[in-house]
């Protein structure tokens, strides 16, 4: 009987460096099973955020780039622009995206570029120590809202899923999880669907994975996780927001 | 090819496509926008990739991204806009990638205005953004030597993996000229296998390549630094460009000057040699890598009594000057840098107050 369940050929072997309990793993695990599964390995090229996953190139067997902070969806546009046979993706965090990259993720998704975007949101600058994001819930202390966010002062958290999917240019945006083994399922299929999209060369694609940080939210791993389902989820909500198919 | 009449920003997006360079990523600001007006229906006659970012911020990692993936690329821009582009510049350079940026000066700080300039001298060779990198910079005179500069520009920004400077003020973009092109485009390979993120399917090698500018190890870092400084030093030894004028004269006066300036200080040398006043020039083409040797051999002979350096910009390029120099003669500083360029009796007038 051979192996059930093995390390994916596009994962290295290097111990990650995340906190434990972190959910980038699980992430990183399901973007190389997919990219096993579709036999894609030898012309993928990944792009690395800056914050918590700017060392995700340790973690897979794959070229990889190294963007500033928020830039990825410009790198990403740069190659898919002079090499569209190359599979290419960014790998990007909530302050990444939503807050310092918010001009190039906009454009990238509005001129349609053929890559795909995982967006993993936790609610929080991880790397640079747990502080406020844009994606921050309402109340939820940080170390630059140590009080609670206060939304009169800041507004309200950004839904990146919505907000794309608000564009007329198609696309493929969908919002998944990483609490619960069905979500992790779920987000897997997403991330298979966004990149065969992309093998099809029809649309960007975004999928957006809650997340969560228990080291910057203060909480066990566990706790963590009944934190995302209560109080993320309900604003968060999961599903596909857009697909190419849709009018 | 025939002689043609043309405007520099067109020529010199003309001169990338015959050297090659078939990638293009821009955004739009005076004065140098014709070079993407001609490249949007140029590009797609040669099969080549045109865009317009959304920022000066994002075409700089637009061109980063294509060039890390190992295709030969460029973008053009004016002075406001290369401060926003220094940022992905900074990266380019940290991950060693080539590119080749073009900057049609106009005048600051701000926004300054939009007549032409050479007030980017220190940011071009000086400061270009945070950390510790060069840019080789080239500073055509005239719109065929901007043909030529960057024809030879993609070769070096391979050769070096690094990125190069076309440094050319407003009046270069702006003007028409005769130019002359060579016949069809140059398909110089790319050798680039060993480093860029092309997929390693092209590369038939199970080594995967990573473009990056982080070290978190300080020696790692160091070691990049060092990497890049001995690309530098090796510029300074091999890249060196200048032009002599009038310099087999017994000039009392050495004038360095460079792009546009330096075609009205060769009109002010003509007038000046009609009265009976020898007056020589070193025309600095690189600009990093400045020709020290060059305008300290020249300054340091009997005749010679002082340098002047004649630019668009408030005395940016003596501080060159005065290092090459070495104290050897006085340094005096002439310019203008709110968009006139100075006119060939107004020099006459300045070296005359010089002797």
């Amino acid at each position: 009987m051979g192996k059930t369940f093995a390390r994916p050929e596009a994962m290295s072997q290097q111990v990650t460096h995340y906190c434990p309990g972190c959910t980038h793993g699980v992430i990183h695990r399901l973007v190389a099973e997919v990219i096993d599964e579709l036999g894609i390995r030898g012309r993928t090229v990944g792009i690395a955020p800056v914050g918590c996953a700017v060392l995700a190139y340790n973690y897979f067997t794959f070229d990889f780039q190294e963007a500033a902070h928020g830039r990825a969806p410009a790198m990403a546009t740069g190659i898919k622009r002079v090499r569209p046979d190359l599979m290419v993706f960014t790998y990007q965090g909530d302050g990444d995206l939503a807050s310092i990259g918010m001009g190039e993720i906009i454009h990238a998704a509005n001129r349609g570029e053929k890559f795909t975007t995982i967006f993993v949101n936790n609610a929080v600058y991880g790397m640079t120590g747990g502080q406020m994001a844009p994606t921050t819930m309402p109340g939820q202390r940080t170390t630059t809202s140590p009080f609670g966010r206060n939304t009169d002062d800041v507004g309200m958290p950004i839904k990146v899923a919505e907000l794309l999917a608000a564009l007329q240019t198609p696309g493929y945006i969908v919002r998944q999880a990483v609490l619960k083994p069905k979500h992790i399922v779920k987000a897997k299929k997403a991330i298979k669907q966004a990149f065969q999209y992309q093998l099809e060369g029809k649309c960007y694609s975004l999928v957006e994975i809650v997340s969560t940080c228990p080291t910057n939210w203060g909480l066990t791993p566990v706790e963590a996780i009944k934190w995302a389902e209560q109080n993320m989820l309900p604003y968060y909500k999961l599903g596909e927001y857009k697909t190419p198919e849709d009018e | 090819m025939a002689k043609v009449l043309m405007k520099g920003n067109e020529a010199i997006a003309e001169a990338a496509i015959r050297s090659g360079c078939l990638n293009y990523f821009a955004y739009p600001i005076t004065p140098q926008s014709e070079v993407a007006e001609y490249l949007v229906r140029r590009m797609p006659e040669v099969g080549g990739v045109f865009l317009q970012g959304e920022s000066e911020v994002a075409v700089s990692y637009m061109i980063f991204g294509a060039s890390a993936a190992g295709a030969r690329v460029f973008t053009t821009s004016s002075s406001p806009g290369i401060s926003l582009m220094s940022e992905g510049i900074s990266y380019m350079a940290g991950a060693q990638c080539p590119a080749v940026i073009v900057n049609i000066m106009r005048g600051g700080p701000g926004l300054g205005g939009i007549l032409p300039s050479q007030a980017d001298y220190f940011q071009a060779t000086k400061s270009m953004g945070h950390g510790d990198f060069r840019l080789l910079v080239l500073a055509p005179a005239s719109v065929q030597e901007a043909v030529e500069m960057m024809m030879d520009a993609f070769p070096l920004a391979e050769k070096y993996r690094n990125p190069v400077m076309i440094l050319g003020d407003g009046l270069i973009g702006q003007m028409m000229e005769p130019v002359e092109f060579p016949e069809g485009l140059k398909k110089e390979p790319l050798n680039n296998d060993a480093w860029a993120t092309s997929g390693m399917d092209t590369r038939k090698s199970n080594q995967r390549n990573l473009v990056k500018s982080l070290f978190l190890d300080p020696e790692a870092l160091n070691n990049n630094n060092l990497t890049l400084k001995a690309k530098y030093d090796k510029m300074k030894q091999e890249e060196v460009r200048f032009e002599d004028y009038n310099t087999d004269a017994p000039y009392k006066v050495l004038i360095v000057s460079y792009g546009t300036m330096s075609r009205v200080c060769r009109t002010a040398i003509d007038t000046m040699k009609s009265q009976g006043v020898e007056v020589g020039m070193v025309r600095p083409q690189s600009l990093f890598p400045f020709p020290e040797d060059r305008v300290r051999e020249a300054a340091d002979v009997p005749h010679c009594s002082v340098v002047a350096s004649i630019e668009m910009s408030m005395g940016q390029m003596v501080e060159d000057i005065e290092r090459s120099v070495q104290g050897k003669k006085p340094v005096k500083w002439f310019g203008k840098c709110g968009g006139d360029v100075p006119t060939p009796e107004e020099v006459v007038d300045f070296v005359h107050t010089l002797l």
